[in-house]
């Protein structure tokens, strides 16, 4: 469903992305891992068509994102980790307005409305500025606005910050429902449980270049891990001598 | 102290930081800011020179006259500080990033109020200061001041714009112990905007050229009683107005300026008073949001049957575009200045001493007539710098949103170039009939006035936002500083440049109608008169054509 093929983002002389080949197949939960500053959110925002790449080319359901935008976008939704949204629309407004960027209007967009708005309980709130949303609020918001056009898959970048454990918990469950029915999820996480207990395949990503691929087994073997949490196998593959100079400097002198 | 520096510190840094990056971008933006900024300080002195001069020649009122024009410019100066340090204040010391972060550490109280209270002068009163400083130069060269002159001149000026620092950080703590911050800042940029547009009414309808007239006046004793009765003696503006002319033309008096700096002095220790017994209360307030419902159907049932047959994206945008700009007080209120600017505009030309004689002079009103399509595209360009050059980068942190739908980028240009231009075109009507009408000018000045305003007008448009796409500032929040940029300039500049091209070519078909109707012929069109209008319509049509494109291929390479 989405394919990367030497895909290359650099900026100056500093490589964030460096010729990543990644094939996430439909109806798959696909973990994109990595430490800070590795590259996952720079390979997110090139896939949603907001950073063009320097080399390479990606796909969404055989559509070329660079050559053919508009239908490669109208088969995505994207919910980036800052939630933005423009302060002065109420929720309903905002989603209208999402819905209308799509192309989409009339009564089964109003209906849609008032269903996410009710998933995510925020129904009290839809005629309500956005400046007065917190922003586990704005979160869920927004992952409604990715939705509201009946994507055929997502890319999310940190789903789980600043959600609430009720909204975590539907937020898995709504991926995984829309993962069963066809759709395909494309997730960055740090949360390394949420990444085992729910991706059916997992990249890890390190200075711009994909370290492992494949299910959690596939991982294990390819590490020679043996029986180890993703945890252990994420600190193994991308360095975890950083946790022990922590505990050095908290402890002090 | 020491605190004190720190806490200021991160500020200097940044600026440092910022002064070096402008320096690594190359010269040239320097070097355009300085050389404007430079022309408006030589005109402002050069003009005060030329009165002043005149003023010195004048024997007994020619000091009252020069004491008066200073008093009501300190005047002006202190009732603008005034306003704008209570608008800057509710930022500095409540809505400021770094004020968490100040809260949360063991810093001084009175560490924190003398940084905001510093940070808040610098904020508010930069754009005057810089404009004091021709006007005094202007007095010292005209009156000898001496090199001596320039550091007086600074003590004296000073101490005006600590006090109304003070006072007007003071009026927001108490106004945001009463209201929420947020509400607070709604209400005071509609009375502050609502006050500015006020006094500047007042001064123009008052019209203080009629000072400078004593014909105006039953005899001379009752202009001299005037001239020397102190415009406002309980007022700092007239202490230090006082302290200047007492040094450049005697009796030097100390007694003014120990006034301006016991008042300075003593109004900062109040204020911190203030501050100490007020703040705690008042930031916890200002913490609350504005929880505000908003009816947006009533939008759609204005719109939709205008809109309604646009494409849904489109549609979407510009009613997303109107409901934003009306619900943004700091948007909104702009268009009370808008309202005086055209009253005041309206009333110039109604001013002007074109029908005082016995018989209309048919030549002085079209030349009036055509030089106003100048002047009415300025006003249209400064309106547009303020509303539309921001409209590119006001969309920058929703630029994730737009960049990821499959939003066509030139619908998104469209629909921010037709709910800009549509309602500038009708003020650009209005203005040009309306003048044409009070200048009384004839149905081909009033065709040609018509014809090349909405040509400007389109053109003004499509520059204002393809500028606004190529100098984009995605950091600013206040739409208000975006017009400000160095874009902004380089926007005003260019258009200044098409309004003299458009007055220059056009000016061979009026002179042709002009001479014509002169000496009494039939006006023929003929080729000057067609290549005249002709090449107006090219120009407007290039400047309206290419900064679109420029802009869209920008946008295009806008990265997130």
């Amino acid at each position: 469903m989405i394919r990367l093929e030497g895909l290359t983002k650099a900026y100056g002389s500093f490589v964030a992305v460096d010729h990543i080949d990644l094939d996430v197949p439909a109806g798959q939960l696909f973990g994109f891992l990595g430490p800070n500053g590795a590259g996952k959110t720079t390979t997110l925002r090139i896939i949603a068509g907001i950073l063009r790449p320097t080399a390479g080319r990606v796909w969404i359901g055989g559509d070329d994102v660079i050559a053919n935008p508009m239908s490669a976008k109208a088969r995505l939704g994207f919910i980036p980790d800052r939630p933005f949204v423009y302060e002065k629309l109420t929720g309903g407004e905002f989603l209208r307005f999402v819905a209308g960027l799509y192309g989409q209007d009339g009564a089964g967009v109003e209906q849609r409305i008032d269903e996410l708005l009710e998933l995510f309980e925020l129904a009290v709130w839809k005629d309500e500025l956005v400046e007065s949303y917190s922003h586990g609020m704005r979160q869920k918001l927004i992952i409604s606005s990715a939705l509201i056009h009946r994507p055929e898959c997502i890319v999310v970048d940190e789903p789980m910050v600043g959600l609430d454990p009720k909204a975590a918990r539907l937020l898995k469950e709504i991926f995984r429902h829309f993962v069963d029915r066809g759709g395909t999820v494309l997730m960055s996480t740090h949360t390394l449980e949420v990444a085992e207990a729910m991706c059916d395949q997992i990249a890890i990503i390190q200075h711009g270049k994909i370290v492992a691929r494949g299910t959690m087994d596939e991982l294990r073997r390819q590490t020679e891990s043996g029986d180890i949490s993703l945890e252990d196998l994420f600190l193994r593959l991308t360095g975890g001598a950083a946790a022990r100079e922590l505990a050095r400097i908290l402890e002090g002198p | 102290m020491r605190g004190l520096g720190l806490i200021l510190q991160p500020k200097l840094l940044t600026l440092r930081t910022r002064i070096r990056q402008e320096r690594g971008g190359g010269g040239g933006k320097v070097m355009i800011v300085a050389g404007v900024g430079l022309i408006f300080w030589l005109a402002v002195f050069g003009v005060l020179y030329r009165v002043l001069r005149y003023f010195r020649g004048v024997e007994e009122i020619g000091p009252l006259l020069a004491s008066k024009l200073l008093g009501l410019a300190l005047l002006s100066f202190l009732s603008i500080l005034l306003l704008s340090n209570v608008i800057t204040a509710l930022s500095s010391f409540f809505l400021a990033k770094d004020l968490d972060l100040l809260q949360s550490t063991p810093v001084d109280w009175l560490h924190v109020y003398l940084a905001k209270l510093g940070e808040t002068l610098v904020h508010s009163s930069w754009m005057v200061a810089l404009m004091a400083i021709p006007i005094f130069t202007a007095y010292g060269v005209i009156y000898d001041g001496g090199w001596a002159f320039g550091p007086f001149a600074l003590v004296a000026f000073l101490p005006l714009l600590v006090i109304p620092a003070v006072i007007g950080s003071a009026v927001t703590l108490v106004l945001v112990n009463v209201f929420p911050a947020r509400r607070a800042r709604d209400l005071l940029s509609v009375i502050a905007i609502g006050a500015a547009g006020g006094v500047v009414l007042l001064f123009r309808i008052i019209r203080p050229e009629q000072l400078a007239r004593p014909e105006g006046f039953n005899n001379l004793l009752d202009f001299l009683t005037v001239l020397r009765t102190p415009t406002s003696p309980l007022l700092p503006s007239e202490w230090a107005s006082q302290s200047v002319m007492g040094w450049l033309v005697g009796p030097f008096q100390g007694f003014p300026l120990a006034l301006l700096w016991s008042t300075a002095a003593a109004v900062v220790v109040l204020g911190a008073a203030l501050h100490n017994r007020l703040y705690p209360s008042g930031f916890t307030r200002s913490q609350e949001a504005a929880e505000r419902f908003a009816k947006g159907w009533i939008w759609h049932i204005l719109l939709d049957p205008i809109l309604g047959r646009l494409a849904v994206a489109k549609r979407e945008f510009v009613i997303k575009d109107i409901k934003l700009f009306f619900r943004d007080t700091t948007q909104w209120s702009q268009l009370i200045l808008l309202g005086v600017l055209v009253v005041i505009y309206l009333f110039n030309i109604k001013a002007l001493p074109l029908f005082t004689g016995e018989r209309v002079p048919f030549f002085l009103v079209t030349i009036v007539s055509f030089l106003n399509l100048g002047l009415a595209g300025f006003v249209l360009s400064s309106i547009a710098a303020r509303f539309i050059f921001p409209a590119v980068s006001l969309e920058g942190r929703q630029m994730w949103l737009l960049r990821s739908s499959p939003l066509d980028l030139r619908a998104l240009l469209w629909s921010k170039y037709w709910t800009g231009t549509v309602p500038l075109l009708i003020l650009a009507l209005v203005i040009t009939i309306f003048t044409n009408v009070l200048l009384r000018a004839s149905g081909f000045m009033m065709a040609v006035g018509v014809g090349t305003i909405i040509l400007l007008t389109l053109a003004i448009s499509a520059m204002a936002l393809g500028f606004g796409a190529l100098y984009p500032q995605f950091e600013t929040e206040n739409a208000a500083q975006i017009p400000t940029s160095f874009g902004g300039l380089v926007f005003m500049m260019s258009t200044i440049a098409l309004l003299a091209g458009v007055i220059v070519i056009e000016a061979v078909p009026v002179y042709g109608y002009l001479r014509a109707t002169f000496f009494g012929e039939p006006v023929r069109v003929n080729a000057a008169m067609l290549l005249g209008f002709g090449g107006v319509v090219a120009l407007c049509a290039a400047a309206t054509v290419i900064p679109l494109r420029v802009g869209l291929r920008k946008m295009e390479g806008f990265e997130f």
